[in-house]
């Protein structure tokens, strides 16, 4: 008999229509940089040239400050609430009309699976966007203290992983709260936030109270050296946070840090042992890995470790890796050739301190950039892969006896942004949640996240919560304080 | 007739519950505050002169004292804490004695602000039951999911005890970071540590449990940067750089990004650092500075 | 009375249990040690297996796959010998617009309607399934069930298709379910049994994880979902549970056990997100109608509207659909 094939079900492209190149969105308007200098955006999957974007120089975001000072000081901090949030659910709406354009032009400047920008970042967009508008005239209620305010003008730096998504995070409290914006989307993913840029036209937002500038780490360092920001929100590497921890050192600036991580994902062995297996798979294969929260350390007790990772492999064997526009593709492509690299590196590393390699064998494409989604068994801690995030598809095993050697291998990082604990047993997952030192432990889940539920790190994956209430408390300052 | 001569005290470092010297040997004089009527300050005490390797020693202890304190019930350590103001009402003389000479009040004066150090440390121990249900609670996510944000303390902190008000701002300072289950190593005001050694004294005698407050006297500017740099602190507070002695907060902060410390940077606009005025009674600011939001999420299902 | 198969069912079981004496503790023991299952992550699984699109060559294969995995049924208090014949008739030809629509694997009637089939198949390769041991509650007496089972063999069914007491599981009377099923597999001699779980009765997936187990211990042929009679029929959670568990059986034991599906089950796209489930879950090997079956009625006439519309490229209609039970469309 035949064996079951999936016959390619690729999304149209025609839905987007990407111009050949963009400029600055600066105070209402798309304006050249005054540098002249442009980049170029590539579909990972291909190689293709996308787009060229323009690169912000320092003039270009002083310009992109000021345009959003004015906003600030004559149009957005005097607007009531209410009205503050019109707009934003005018924006969620838009952005829900539009979301399978958006959804395409996400995957295609990203590698991301269409599955993946469709059923989850973009909803997850406009979720954010409706949750804020909300917010924008009920502050006072919000237990941030007395009279909160608006900070000002923040500037605001995200990375390639959810580009959309992290825009939302950034954009939506900033917003809600009265602030404006000036926000640089990755290098290598600029373009869902230039046609964010236009939904803003769209829904009328006054101008300079949204500007997008786009580029590289000169830019973002324009951005967070600028006098006039008030506060800055970055995800990213953990290296670059720390850069921005010290260029603000000394000042006024306020910042929220969201940084790299090396979650644990903990299955002891009276796990749902199916269900712990699938989210071992979205833990570390959703998004390529490309997940500051992943779980790329599985921690399993030794006692079924063979077991779970048996399962683990069959199941790999049904992951479908390929061109992230087919709605049958479960894991894209990376999203660069420098992390492609970074990548290769650290398995690289993983091989030669002798952790043993395993990956399905699945074909890749001829072009664009791949990797095949990978466990590494017999992982010590003290491997480079055991610490170092890889931001890859790449999940590292190791085993642990009793729950407080899980909680201690758990805990044994400078990082502590997530953790997993897969167990049936209540009394057990409450405490391991109260001994990890994570700003999200997911309990028999992985990956889940809401614009109500406060996401953020401990230790060195940053400071700061974006999401749910909590996540107001970083664009406003109150009175009265000591 | 004679006068009884008395029995002074000696002003030591309160390092894992234990009362050493500086293990540097040194010391410094600490003088009363002019107050107008002398020509010369009077000498109050020679106060320990703690050492980087003091700050060390104070790190390790409050690293080891902190998942104890921070496993203890909140009910627990609210009753710890209320019984410091209780100690601290018992030593009522001390405190107005060394707080009067410390910052050259009057006796009234002295008096009104021991009473409101001591009010102070009531109002904070009170918080120890009730700040996680107004800080965190049920997420409404959109999903068959229980998913719940709490408060936790962010772990070790330094903290620079205020320059100026001794003891109302120590306890200002203070008692916001441990109640929350943070344990703490405390730079005393330079100029004016006496009475936080006081208050060490006090926690001593309470049921604090060594390690849990870790106070250091000496330069503040000598200390300051090792623990700004040093590794295993979470976080930092830097209210008492204000008109610190060569202290540069910024510099500070600069080192304190090395590990992505929390920095609750002192009050004052730009690079200038004012102490604030600890007389209001505060909001929760300075307690959820130290707080680290942890959000867990589990299925519903049946 | 004990028989040779109950012994050898027994037996086994004590093996696989690592027990001298097969009690129901034992068992309870063993069917609780199973790992559990977490509902939504579970559900979520389920749910991410319905996004997979199937496009034009796989699809038309999987449309006749689907056809040929159908166990066309009728199960009414109002069926008569002609609305058997007519539904074995239209199991020869499915569709008498295009004579290579392959056909359903069996017709599934009460046992007294077995005799109608199977005169109306003769010969053809489609089997006889009957439902027996009291269906749908299964409240009747061991013996009456057994007769039931007989009665229905000797009138030539190829499958029987047994209730268990889901009183008697739920409750964690496991020995008297394990002893129900060896039973009447042995009652059924060469028929093949299906063991029908009424999973919407079982409520849980730890309860319906547990029950396939006690199932393919008892030496059902096949687990099945549901009698059709209870609301939720047959749901892709629970099939996916029971995939899981065909599965691991045969890690465990090497010994293949069919999965049978059935109420609910109405349109293509539902049956191929089944397919596609199979494929994921338990792997090709049951991607066959001797291991893999539909219990439906108007599914049928779905897959064949699908079907006409692949062939001639329109999209087709119910009156182009022949149908002898018109009105169960």
């Amino acid at each position: 008999m035949p064996t079951f094939e999936y016959a390619p079900a690729p999304e149209s492209r025609a839905v987007v229509d990407i111009a050949s190149s963009h400029g600055l969105f600066i105070g209402g308007e798309f304006v050249e940089a005054t540098g002249g200098t442009a980049f170029k955006t590539v579909n990972p999957a291909t190689e293709e040239v996308l787009s060229e974007v323009s690169e912000a120089s320092a003039d270009d975001v002083d310009a992109a400050v000021r345009a959003a000072r004015t906003a600030y000081t004559r149009v957005w901090s005097r607007m009531s609430g209410a009205d503050r949030g019109k707009y934003l659910y005018r924006i969620a709406r838009i952005v829900q009309e539009r979301a399978r354009e958006l959804a395409v032009l996400e995957t295609l400047d990203n590698g991301k699976p269409i599955k993946e920008s469709r059923d989850v970042d973009i909803p997850l967009v406009a979720a954010h966007f409706f949750y804020h508008a909300g917010w924008a005239d009920k502050l006072s209620y919000a237990s941030l203290g007395e009279n909160p305010r608006p900070v000002g003008v923040v500037g605001q730096v995200i990375p390639w992983n959810f580009p959309l998504l992290m825009l939302a995070w950034k954009v939506a409290p900033a917003l809600a709260t009265g602030n404006t914006v000036v926000l640089k989307p990755a290098e290598t993913t600029p373009l869902t936030a230039l046609l964010f840029a236009e939904i803003c036209r769209q829904a009328d937002l006054p101008p300079g109270v949204v500007n997008i500038v786009t580029g590289a780490g000169a830019t973002g360092q324009a951005i967070v050296d600028h006098p006039g920001i008030d506060k800055l929100a970055f995800t990213g590497s953990t290296g670059v946070g720390k850069m921005i921890a010290r260029s603000i050192a000394g000042t006024r600036k306020r910042a929220t840090l969201e940084l790299g991580g090396k979650g644990a994902n903990i299955v002891f062995d009276d796990a749902a042992i199916d269900q712990a297996v699938e989210g071992i798979v979205t833990g570390i294969f959703f998004n390529q890995g490309h997940v500051c929260c992943a779980g790329s350390r599985l921690l399993v007790q030794e006692n079924v470790a063979d077991e779970v990772l048996r399962r683990l492999k069959r199941r790999l064997g049904t992951l479908r890796v390929g061109d992230p526009m087919d709605k049958n593709t479960d894991v894209g492509a990376i999203n660069s050739k420098a992390q492609l690299e970074r990548i290769q590196a650290l398995t690289e590393a993983g091989e030669a301190e002798g952790a043993e390699r395993w990956d399905s064998g699945c074909e890749l494409p001829a072009h664009g950039y791949w990797f095949r989604p990978t466990v590494f068994s017999g992982v010590a801690q003290t491997h480079r892969i055991a610490q170092e995030e890889i931001f890859g598809p790449v999940v590292s095993v190791l085993t642990f006896r009793t729950p407080g050697e899980a909680v201690a291998k758990a805990n044994n990082t400078p990082y502590g942004l997530s953790a997993g604990v897969w167990t049936e047993k209540g009394s057990r997952i409450l405490w391991m949640a109260d001994q990890l030192r994570a700003g999200v432990v997911w309990a028999n889940t992985f990956n889940k996240f809401d614009p109500t539920s406060p996401f953020g790190g401990y230790k060195e994956s940053g400071y700061g919560r974006e999401g749910g209430r909590h996540g107001l408390e970083a664009y406003v300052t109150t009175g009265g304080g000591q | 007739m004679s006068t009884r001569v008395d029995v002074r005290k000696t002003y030591k470092l309160y390092i894992g519950g234990a009362f050493p010297r500086s293990e540097s040997g040194r010391s410094y004089e600490v003088l009363a505050a002019p107050t107008g009527r002398r020509s010369t300050p009077r000498f109050l005490a020679n106060a320990a002169q703690g050492s980087r390797k003091d700050a060390r020693d104070a790190v390790v202890a409050a690293r080891k004292a902190q998942p104890g304190w921070a496993s203890a019930t909140a009910y627990n350590r609210g009753q710890v804490l209320y019984r410091v103001a209780e100690v601290m009402e018992g030593r009522r003389a001390q405190l107005v004695s060394d707080v009067r000479d410390s910052e050259g009040l009057t006796a009234a004066r002295a008096e009104a602000v021991v009473s409101a150090a001591i009010d102070r440390w009531v109002w904070y121990a009170g918080w120890s039951d009730k700040y996680a249900q107004v800080l965190g609670g049920l997420n409404p996510v959109a999903g068959p999911y229980f998913d719940i944000s709490a408060p936790e303390p962010t772990g070790v902190v330094a903290v620079l005890a205020p320059q100026a008000s001794s003891l109302l701002g120590l306890v200002s300072v203070l008692a916001p970071v441990i109640v929350s289950g943070n344990t703490c190593v405390v730079l005393a005001s330079q100029a004016r540590p006496l009475p936080a050694v006081d208050l060490a004294e006090c926690l001593a005698t309470s049921d604090v449990p060594g390690g849990v407050v870790n106070v250091v006297t000496g330069r503040t500017a000598e200390v300051a940067p090792w623990l700004a740099s040093h590794r295993d602190v979470n976080a930092i507070d830097l209210t008492g750089a204000a008109d610190a002695d060569g202290v540069d907060w910024g510099g500070l902060e600069l080192a304190a990004a090395e590990n992505l410390k929390r920095v609750l940077r002192p009050g004052g606009t730009g690079a200038t650092a004012v102490e604030p005025d600890f007389g209001p009674t505060p909001d929760l600011s300075r307690l959820s500075a130290f707080l680290e939001t942890k959000t867990v999420w589990h299925p519903k299902g049946r | 009375m004990s028989t040779a198969t109950d012994v050898d069912a027994t037996a086994r079981a004590r093996d696989l249990l690592g027990v001298s004496r097969l009690t129901n503790q034992a068992l309870t023991g063993w069917l609780h040690g199973l790992p559990g299952v977490d509902q939504v992550g579970c559900e979520a699984r389920a749910a991410g297996l319905s996004t997979r699109s199937i496009k034009t060559s796989s699809k038309a294969w999987a449309i006749d796959l689907a056809i040929s995995m159908i166990d066309l049924t009728t199960l009414e208090g109002a069926d008569t010998p002609g609305k058997v014949r007519g539904l074995a008739t239209r199991a020869l030809v499915p569709d008498p617009s295009d004579r290579t629509t392959p056909s359903p694997a069996a017709v599934c009637v009460y046992g007294d309607m077995v005799p109608v089939a199977r005169d109306t198949l003769g010969d053809a390769d489609v089997k006889v399934a009957a439902v027996a041991t009291a269906f749908p509650s299964g409240r009747a007496s061991r013996a009456v069930k057994l007769a039931d089972v007989r009665d229905a063999v000797e009138n030539g069914a190829d499958e029987i298709d047994m209730v268990i007491d889901r009183g008697a599981f739920l409750a964690g009377d496991y020995l008297a379910v394990f002893r129900e099923v060896a039973e009447t597999k042995e009652a059924c001699g060469r028929a093949r049994l299906k063991v029908i779980m009424e999973t919407g009765e079982l409520s849980t997936y730890d309860n319906v994880r547990r029950a396939s187990w006690l199932s393919m211990l008892g030496g059902g042929d096949f687990i099945k979902t549901s009698t059709g009679k209870i609301s939720p029929a047959a749901t892709l959670p629970v099939t996916l549970t029971m995939l899981e568990a065909v599965r691991d059986w045969r890690d465990l034991t090497g010994e293949q056990v069919g999965v049978k599906p059935a109420g609910g089950i109405r349109t293509s796209k539902d049956a191929i997100r089944y397919l596609v489930t199979v494929h994921e879950v338990a792997g090709e090997d049951w991607l066959d109608n001797h291991w893999f079956r539909f219990g439906a009625s108007s599914l049928l006439n779905d897959l064949v509207l699908q079907r006409q519309k692949m062939t001639t490229g329109a999209y087709s209609g119910a009156d182009y659909v022949a149908d002898d039970a018109p009105s169960g469309y």
